[in-house]
């Protein structure tokens, strides 16, 4: 196992911010710690590290229990949000830190450790830059120092706590894919902590779903998008229509309308519930191609890249649905602001009771 | 008065407003001027002009002679005890102060102006109180052969306790905008505490530092009212630059009373110069915040 957490707790006052929290990480992984801000993600990777201590529980790392080592035995890689490079010393002089605060014995010689910091900073695309201060680089540059930093240490794990997220969106982007490069060269056990659930997606071997201090779910990218364990997960992996109504002799209702409920869900004679459906799985057309479509119309249309944002007023919602279409459907159907089309919800995803968010 | 119409007439009105009296300005910078040359140049004119009424050797044989010398000196020992142990005073408590949370922080935050609210005629009092020969405490020091109060230890504390806010006032600021990042940083790498302070800490702050050491030892060069009462004016003993300036007035010996005043000025205005180009260096550092 590349990281053991067991029965991590951790409060403050009277406020939990890590709840009972177990967690196994196998070795060589990029795991992605997602969550709202607040959820204490931060803090579990902060307890990690040793830079805050849990009231209770055990931290294995690589199958040494580091619990009770002070943080600089640890032997973690951290990487900051707003990168921490130290401002007074060159680049060169920050990846060469950890090495020269070595105990003399087991410190490299001068000439190894100046290959050492040169070869991670290639490894980052930064070898360019020996002389330069923190200061003369960008955002990204900087982040890319720190990660060689963290790196140069050889160390057990690689904690990296919203790394891109002072970052402009096409920085962000081009450091994500080069990041995942970068790990399947190297092969640290690696805990990112994000709020930003396209990082996550996109980055991660497995995401670990955090809120109010618990693990939502766990699983790969694929298995906690397509089948999200709970209203929470499934809310906050990408953007999402909420119909709240009940569920009824296997009947669910979104306003007026119903639909099937779900086979696990057939059993309940009446409980209130949530049913999602996300913008790309609803069908827009012209003509009425079934009784249950509902029909309405455009309000607002939005240009997302590839694909369209339309905002839809539907006949006995209360709400506005979203929809997303493709660019080219959009053209064929000759979509527009005010243009009356019909609605059908292709897959929906229900879950009985009120789930608080 | 009709409001303006368009948004282009209110902006000419807004900027007339905050340019146009040319009769203002003239006024605040004649005031200004004026001010500077009544209460600086004025007086530090007369200073020197005071201190060479008698010409040059008169001048000289006033900062050279033997009281003169030692009070210089006595000056000097003060001050080389003083900035050294306000810097770690002063870099201590901001650290402490900024890095960690404890009980009483935000008290101590604010008691640290104390010694400069407090009357330094005061300050003296206080340790006499405390330390002189009518206490428990002074006369057990007194039996012992240690003498606090009219003697150098007593100048020394009086004015470590005038001048210790200057570097931790300095310092708070700069360490709370820093953030403890690049500490936390240091320490994943391995670093120990005193290579952490000695690498990253101690750099990041140092223009902060000297900047306020300066302070500090400018302060301490010429306090007068603590050191004046726990001093005794033993001339030759325990009299500093300004005692001895007070005392050579005070015996109608103007001219070389001023003389050595203007050793004080001498002081303060190199003060000024090193603070000026700190000020700079502090400046052009400031963007790696």
């Amino acid at each position: 196992m590349g990281i053991e957490l067991q029965n991590i707790t951790k409060t403050f006052g009277d406020y939990k911010a890590i709840d009972n929290l177990n967690l196994n990480i196998a070795s060589g992984d990029l795991i992605a710690l997602l969550g709202p801000s607040g959820c204490g993600k931060t803090t579990l990777l902060r307890i990690i590290a040793g830079l805050e201590l849990a009231d209770s529980g055990k931290i294995i790392l690589e199958n040494k229990d580091t619990t009770n080592l002070p943080p600089r035995k640890k032997n973690v890689g951290f990487v900051f949000q707003h990168y921490a490079l130290f401002r007074r010393l060159n680049v060169f002089e920050n990846v060469a830190f950890g090495l020269k605060v070595l105990p003399f014995r087991e410190r490299p010689s001068r000439s190894e450790i100046r290959d050492r910091v040169e070869h991670l900073l290639k490894l980052v695309q930064m070898d360019w830059a020996l002389k330069r201060y923190p200061s003369q680089l960008s955002g990204g540059q900087r982040q890319r120092v720190a990660l060689a930093r963290a790196l140069a240490v050889n160390p057990r794990v690689l904690l990296l706590d919203e790394p891109f997220s002072a970052l402009d969106a096409k920085v962000r982007q081009e450091l994500r894919r080069w990041l995942r490069k970068l790990h399947d060269e190297i092969h640290v056990t690696s805990i990112f902590v994000t709020h930003d659930q396209e990082e996550a997606l996109e980055l991660a071997d497995k995401i670990v779903v955090i809120n109010k201090g618990r693990i939502e779910q766990q699983g790969t990218p694929q298995e906690v998008y397509d089948h999200p364990a709970n209203a929470f997960v499934y809310n906050f992996l990408g953007n999402v229509n909420v119909f709240h109504g009940r569920i009824h002799n296997g009947k669910v209702s979104l306003g007026a309308h119903q639909v099937d409920a779900p086979d696990d869900l057939k059993g309940i004679e009446a409980k209130p519930s949530q049913t999602f459906v996300r913008p790309h799985e609803i069908g827009i057309s012209r003509i009425r191609s079934s009784a249950n479509d509902l029909s309405g119309t455009i309000r607002e249309v939005r240009l997302q890249g590839g694909q369209i944002g339309l905002n839809i007023e539907c006949e006995g919602l209360d709400d506005p649905i979203e929809a997303e279409v493709q660019r080219e459907l959009f053209i064929n159907l000759e979509l527009a602001k005010g243009v009356d089309v019909f609605v059908s919800i292709n897959r929906v995803k229900v879950f009985a009771g009120d789930y608080e968010i | 008065m009709s409001q303006p119409e368009t948004s282009k007439n209110n902006l000419t009105v807004t900027k007339k407003r905050i340019s146009d009296p040319r009769s203002v300005q003239i006024l605040l910078i004649s005031l200004t001027y004026l001010f500077f040359i009544g209460f600086i140049f004025l007086p530090l004119g007369l200073v020197f002009s005071q201190a060479f009424s008698k010409g040059w050797s008169f001048y000289l044989e006033s900062i050279r002679e033997p009281y003169a010398i030692e009070a210089v000196k006595l000056t000097m020992l003060t001050l080389a005890i003083v900035v050294p142990v306000n810097a770690v005073f002063g870099v201590s408590a901001a650290w402490a102060i900024t890095k960690f949370n404890f009980k009483g922080k935000t008290t101590l935050k604010s008691l640290l102006d104390l010694p400069f609210a407090v009357s330094p005629v005061i300050a003296g009092l206080i340790f006499v109180l405390l330390l002189g020969s009518r206490t428990a405490f002074g006369s057990w020091l007194g039996e012992h052969g240690i003498k606090i109060i009219f003697s150098t230890p007593g100048i020394v504390i009086a004015t470590i306790f005038v001048t210790f806010p200057f570097i931790a006032r300095e310092l708070i600021p700069l360490m709370e905008a820093q953030g403890r990042d690049e500490e936390e940083a240091a320490l994943t790498l391995g670093a120990k505490g005193w290579q952490i302070f000695g690498k990253i800490t101690l750099p990041n702050i140092r223009w902060g530092l000297l900047y306020g050491m300066i302070l500090c030892g400018a302060r301490s060069i010429g306090e007068f009212g603590a050191v004046s009462v726990v001093s005794g004016h033993i001339r030759g003993q325990t009299n500093t630059i300004p005692l001895h300036v007070e005392i050579l007035y005070s015996e109608y010996n103007f001219t070389a009373s001023f003389a050595v005043a203007s050793l004080l000025v001498f002081l303060a205005l190199l003060t000024v110069v090193i603070k000026s180009v700190m000020e700079k260096q502090f400046q052009k550092n400031s963007f790696h915040l």
